[in-house]
């Protein structure tokens, strides 16, 4: 092999980068994700219960957003019957938020810890949140 | 073992059958969904929307502003302070420029400095929706030239299509520009293209556009397909105007002028 230090000194500099991620954070936890529910109107419930069960809208609340999106806005179907037979009035803005008005602790937590970066909020108008909250 | 040119055709010929039939199964499971969405049965229904501007009623500066300012603040319309970013969803102009060809030296005075009201036409033949590309413009069943701000890639094929110049762009972010925000209603980003929406969220609830609430009998709404609706009798008893009908767009906005008080 002609070379042959360089290819070799080439490729310990190559796998130490590549592989500078996995040994830089070996052995430290990333503090899992922890949404909240406390939000004032959540409180209030007597029944805490989201459009769909929690399992639901946790795995699927993206294309439920995607489908509500299109039901208001293409077809102009402004109203949502969940599988328990409830109807809810479909509004991102006025109707999701209204519970979870805890944008940083609900959606945030999640998002930021799977680098997903969703452009609800390049439009819709995230709710004020109390300064001493959290 | 190998296979005749014969029987390897029949057979591909089998399959792609099955693949049809496995596909009209899924078209099936999505009808099936559908069922979970309903409109309000508070809201209010039409065939096709119109507006009649009556210009007549249209007398102080205040007039104007009262219309404009309350459709502006409701939907979170930013104002840039200059012409050259503007956004609008209602303005006006001088009778001269919005009706160019009904203009004469002759007019009564009145009509030659009168300024029209001016917002999206709702065509029932919209180029505007003929030209976008990801169909984030399109002609709802009541007629409205609605807008889907999630599509809207800001090609600007709409801008240039519509005679009327009901279009705008945002090109800026204009969040910092709104003086007074709606909480209850999305803002846009940058690089949409915005309009009038003859204000479907509100006629989702039984209400009718703000402009028309607020105008004191200027704005007329109402079914354009219904001869017993407002719009109609006005219609009937008064000779109106659109803007460039010409053009072939079939425009929703009518317009009556009436020089005097009784015209």
């Amino acid at each position: 092999m002609y070379d042959a230090w360089k290819i070799l000194l080439g490729l310990i500099i190559f796998l130490a980068f590549a592989t500078f991620p996995f040994y830089s954070n070996m052995g430290k936890a990333v503090a899992k994700p922890d949404p909240k529910l406390d939000t004032p109107v959540i409180q209030q419930m007597k029944v805490k219960q989201c459009v769909e069960s929690k399992e639901f809208m946790r795995a699927e609340h993206m294309q439920l957003l995607n489908n509500w999106r299109d039901a208001a806005l293409r077809r102009g179907e402004r109203l949502y019957k969940g599988s328990d037979g409830r109807i809810t009035e479909i509004s991102f803005q006025n109707q999701c938020l209204r519970c979870h008005s805890n944008k940083k602790k609900f959606c945030d937590e999640c998002h930021s810890y799977a680098d997903v970066k969703p452009y609800c909020w390049d439009c819709h108008i995230a709710p004020k949140e109390a300064k001493n909250e959290h | 073992m190998s296979i005749s040119r014969r029987d390897f055709l029949k057979l591909a010929g089998i399959s792609s059958l099955g693949i049809g039939f496995s596909a009209t199964d899924l078209l099936w499971e999505n009808r099936a969904e559908a069922i979970d969405y309903m409109s309000s049965p508070k809201g209010l229904t039409a065939k096709r929307w119109a507006m009649v501007v009556d210009l007549r009623k249209f007398k102080t500066e205040e007039d104007y502003s009262r219309v404009i300012d309350i459709c502006h603040h409701i939907h979170n319309v930013p104002d840039f302070g200059n012409l050259k970013d503007e956004v609008k969803w209602i303005w006006t102009d001088t009778f001269e420029h919005v009706f160019p060809f009904q203009k004469n030296e002759y007019l009564p005075e009145g009509v030659q400095e009168k300024k029209a009201v001016l917002f999206c036409n709702h065509c029932d033949n919209p180029p505007c929706v003929r030209v976008c590309p990801t169909q984030a413009t399109f002609k709802r069943k009541d007629g409205i030239v609605a807008q889907d701000y999630h599509r809207c890639i800001g090609c600007r094929f709409c801008m240039a299509a519509c005679p009327f110049g009901s279009r705008s762009f945002n090109w800026r972010d204009p969040r910092p520009f709104i003086k007074r925000l709606n909480p209850e209603f999305p803002t846009r980003t940058k690089g949409v293209v915005e309009k009038c929406n003859f204000c479907v969220e509100r006629l989702a609830k039984g209400l009718k556009p703000a402009c028309v609430e607020v105008s004191n009998g200027g704005l007329i709404f109402g079914d354009l397909s219904d001869p017993e609706s407002e719009v109609r009798k006005i219609l009937s008893k008064h000779y109106s105007l659109r803007r460039k009908a010409e053009l072939g767009t079939r425009p929703s906005v009518f317009y009556i002028i009436g020089g005097d008080e009784d015209a």
